[in-house]
């Protein structure tokens, strides 16, 4: 088990160093001086060298890309070109409202897929099992955005239960501000359980052909006893790995949502960063995310090993 | 932060036990676009002075809601030496929100600053004829200037001249100490600025006791948050389809203004074919700005024939003159040897009035036998190719400077028109400080620039704005990007 985590270790440094060359060359090759953004179209030549100097892009790219890389590892992301404070806090900030947010939808997803999956797989053929199955089709095709909008005309404009948007802040209390984050994610676990439930189902329906299930049957164990006994772990693996990759896209791909509901996290971050050329933003926070991503990915396969011991063979 | 929190619980407080019946004296207002920073002296975005400007920092003079020049914190001034000296006289007892007497050395300090070698004012330009700044006592300042100039009390009215002082300059980005009738209180970025009345302003006090700026790019949900009730007025709403439902809605009123914005078609008249007047008057008469107002800007929008706004005293109505007449333009390209039609290049920066816009504009083209080739940029990327790089024959964009005809007298200028007779024109003006000679100048420059069909002139960006309809005293033109909130009330 060691060595799968060393070996595994290893791979997930090498990707971090890769990703952290494409980001950086990637997003300084894109045409787009930074200062002459800021400074707008009647800027004269002699300000916009004096704005570039005071923020250090006057030194060649390599040059940026150690003092950038390097600083990362210190936890020193630089300092935002637009907002002129420092990355890592203004990364801080806004964790604190996409953190919560993603695992508020994990949850809300997990939730509500485990029960129904396996409900709708105990019953498998049956009426109750269409129309599950009937939902889950629907909620893979909604895009999130438009089922957040159908939220917000329900719940904000018409019945007046939550606001429309923006984040109320943890000063104002936790549920004041889980209030805030109900609508977004609701929107962003919906569809995620809609896939989940069908992934828990199909997985545990493949697991019930397996022998050994049979075998427990025919010992005169009850179906309901099988599922969760023999089936549910073993069912488990690919529930895992989506759960894995969700969460990964909840962090990332917040950001629709989040401009949906003006709500200030990390997507909305990004997303005003590439507009105003705030290079060092956008930059650090895909680090971030690719970060969390590789990391996720890890805790997923190492959760692998953990659930199937066979794995943990076959790599040594 | 701490502080400002505190102080904001105090102002809720405040509000909330006072008498429930009177009328509300707090105001949320939405913006499509976040400022970068709150410091009005370095930076371009207009979201900055949508925030601070007149509410935060105020400068020696301002911009009146209709585009006149008022006094501000200099209560008078004299013109001496043939208009190459001006002396200010400044208000009495004015503070800063820190407590900091406001006198004619923070003049002298906010005026070098800007000018100074490794100043980033992204308006620099404006302070380039001052010579010299000179305290005369605590409540006098002279500007002494290297040429007589008609524009300088314009150019101080701008908010990238707004004075502060030099202890809290440097911090003037995230935490602004102004003049003005509101205090910064708190910033959540990505969110909003909340700003508190100033109880001891020197001036008329205003009748808000605090004020929200909250942060809403997209369309829909700027529709949802107004209609949900977060959101009071909205003054540059984002999507202007959506405005007959909101005039429909005895809820809200629907605020129509002009701009500064005069948004036209450049042409690059530094390279073929469009140095060629003929080809650049062909475009012009192809274009049908009705069907770019409707098609574009749902219908708001005040057609032009030339680089200047509608609403100013000097404007002069010259588009017939480029009056829509695809048959003109037709011969006209035959004439200029292009009978069998041409392709320009049409790049289209982000906002709507661009993209759809360029659409619209590329049929019309169609139809003369000009073809485009369309590629949409980012601003960034806009100010790169075309503006420094002139890598373009046609853009669209809207230029929000007020009176700006004077861009047309720098041959370097990115659509590089070049023209001995405006330039001597603009030199005049320059040094004028009559008012009505300046008004026949304009109005000279105007006909120039029209007959010379520099560039496609479109349209006037409109100001819709939609408010709450018991929310009174907002700017309905906006004559610089301002939320000047010092007049605003509520209705009973």
């Amino acid at each position: 088990m060691l060595r799968f985590v060393l070996t595994r270790l290893m791979s997930l440094l090498a990707t971090l160093v890769v990703a952290s060359c494409i980001v950086f060359f990637v997003i300084e090759v894109v045409p787009g001086d930074p200062a002459s953004f800021m400074l707008g179209i009647n800027a004269q030549p002699d300000t916009l060298a004096a704005l570039r100097a005071e923020l250090g892009l006057d030194v060649p790219k390599w040059q940026r890309y150690l003092h950038w890389t390097g600083g990362m590892l210190s936890g020193d992301f630089g300092t935002s070109y637009t907002y002129r404070t420092p990355v890592a806090n203004m990364i801080a900030d806004r964790l604190w409202i996409s953190l919560p947010l993603a695992l508020f939808a994990l949850a809300l997803s997990t939730l509500i897929a485990l029960p129904v999956g396996l409900w709708a797989a105990s019953r498998r053929g049956s009426y109750a099992d269409s129309v599950v199955m009937g939902f889950t089709q629907l909620g893979v095709a909604i895009p999130n955005f438009w089922f957040a909008l159908l939220l917000v005309m329900l719940f904000a404009i018409k019945l007046g239960w939550f606001s429309a948007g923006g984040f109320a802040g943890w000063d104002a209390g936790a549920f004041a501000a889980m209030k805030s984050l109900m609508l977004p994610a609701i929107a962003l676990a919906l569809p995620q359980a809609a896939i989940l439930t069908r992934v828990m189902r199909s997985s545990l329906l493949d697991v019930m052909n397996e022998d050994y299930i049979r075998t427990a049957r025919a010992k005169g164990l009850s179906v309901r006893q099988v599922l969760l006994k023999h089936a549910l772990r073993n069912a488990l693996i690919p529930v895992l790995t989506i759960i894995g990759l969700q969460f990964s896209f909840l962090i990332a791909g917040a950001i629709i949502i989040e401009n949906v509901f003006f709500l200030p996290g990390l997507g909305r971050l990004i997303f005003q960063s590439i507009a105003q050329r705030d290079l060092i933003v956008v930059e650090s926070v895909v680090m971030l995310l690719v970060f969390a991503v590789v990391i996720i990915t890890f805790l997923v396969d190492v959760a692998y090993a953990w659930v199937d011991p066979r794995l943990r063979q076959a790599n040594r | 932060m701490k502080l400002h929190y505190s102080l904001t619980a105090l102002v809720v407080v405040a509000v909330l036990s006072g008498s429930a019946l009177a009328a509300r004296t707090d105001v949320t207002l939405g913006m499509p676009l976040e400022p970068p920073n709150l410091d009005p002296t370095a930076g371009a975005a207009a979201a900055i002075d949508e925030v601070v400007y007149a509410n935060i920092y105020e400068g020696l003079t301002r911009f009146a809601p209709d585009g006149s020049v008022l006094p501000a914190l200099a209560k008078e001034w004299a013109i001496e030496n043939e208009g190459l000296r001006y002396v200010f006289t400044l208000h009495e007892g004015v503070s800063y929100h820190d407590g900091a007497e406001f006198n004619a050395d923070d003049v002298k300090f906010s005026l070098d600053r800007a000018m100074a070698e490794d100043s980033t004012n992204a308006q620099k330009g404006l302070f380039s004829n001052i010579d010299s700044v000179e305290v005369i006592d605590p409540l006098h300042v002279a500007v002494n200037l290297k040429q007589a100039d008609g524009s300088l009390l314009f150019n101080l009215a701008w908010g990238d001249a707004v004075i502060l002082d030099e202890a809290t300059a440097a911090d003037a980005a995230t935490n602004p100490v102004g003049t003005g009738p509101f205090i910064f209180a708190n910033w959540v970025q990505g969110d909003r600025v909340d700003i508190v009345k100033n109880p001891d302003y020197w001036g008329t006090p205003v009748q808000l006791d605090k004020a929200t700026f909250k942060f809403i790019s997209e369309p829909t949900a700027a529709f949802a948050a107004l209609m949900a009730g977060d959101v009071d007025v909205f003054p540059n709403y984002p999507a202007p389809e959506n405005l007959p439902q909101f005039d429909a809605d005895p809820r809200f009123s629907v605020v129509l203004g002009s701009t500064e914005g005069e948004t036209i078609l450049t042409m690059n008249n530094g390279s073929t074919p469009l140095n060629d007047k003929r080809v650049r008057e062909a475009i012009s008469h192809a274009i049908n700005r009705d069907e770019i107002i409707d098609g574009a800007m749902f219908g708001y929008g005040t057609p032009i024939g030339s680089h200047f706004a509608p609403h100013h005293p000097a404007y002069v109505d010259l588009t017939e003159q480029s009056a829509f007449d695809p048959e003109k333009a037709k011969e006209l390209l035959v004439e200029a040897g292009y009978s069998n039609g041409l392709t320009l290049s049409l790049k289209l920066p982000p906002p709507s009035y661009a993209r759809r816009g360029g659409e619209i504009i590329a049929a019309q083209l169609r139809d003369i036998g000009i073809e485009t080739e369309i590629e949409n940029v980012e601003w960034a990327q806009w100010i790169e190719q075309v503006f420094k790089g002139g890598d373009f024959d046609l853009t669209i964009v809207s230029h929000t400077e007020p009176l700006d005809i004077g861009i047309y007298a720098n041959p370097d200028y990115y659509f590089q028109y070049d023209n001995a007779t405006l330039q001597e024109l603009m030199d005049t003006f320059n040094v004028e400080t009559d008012t009505a000679k300046r008004e026949q100048m304009l109005r000279d420059a105007q006909k120039i620039i029209a007959d010379d069909y520099v560039n496609g002139y479109l349209f006037q960006l409109a100001k819709t704005g939609v408010a709450s309809a018991k929310l009174k005293g907002l700017w309905a033109n906006a004559p610089t990007q301002a939320n000047d909130l010092t007049g605003v009330y509520w209705e009973e």
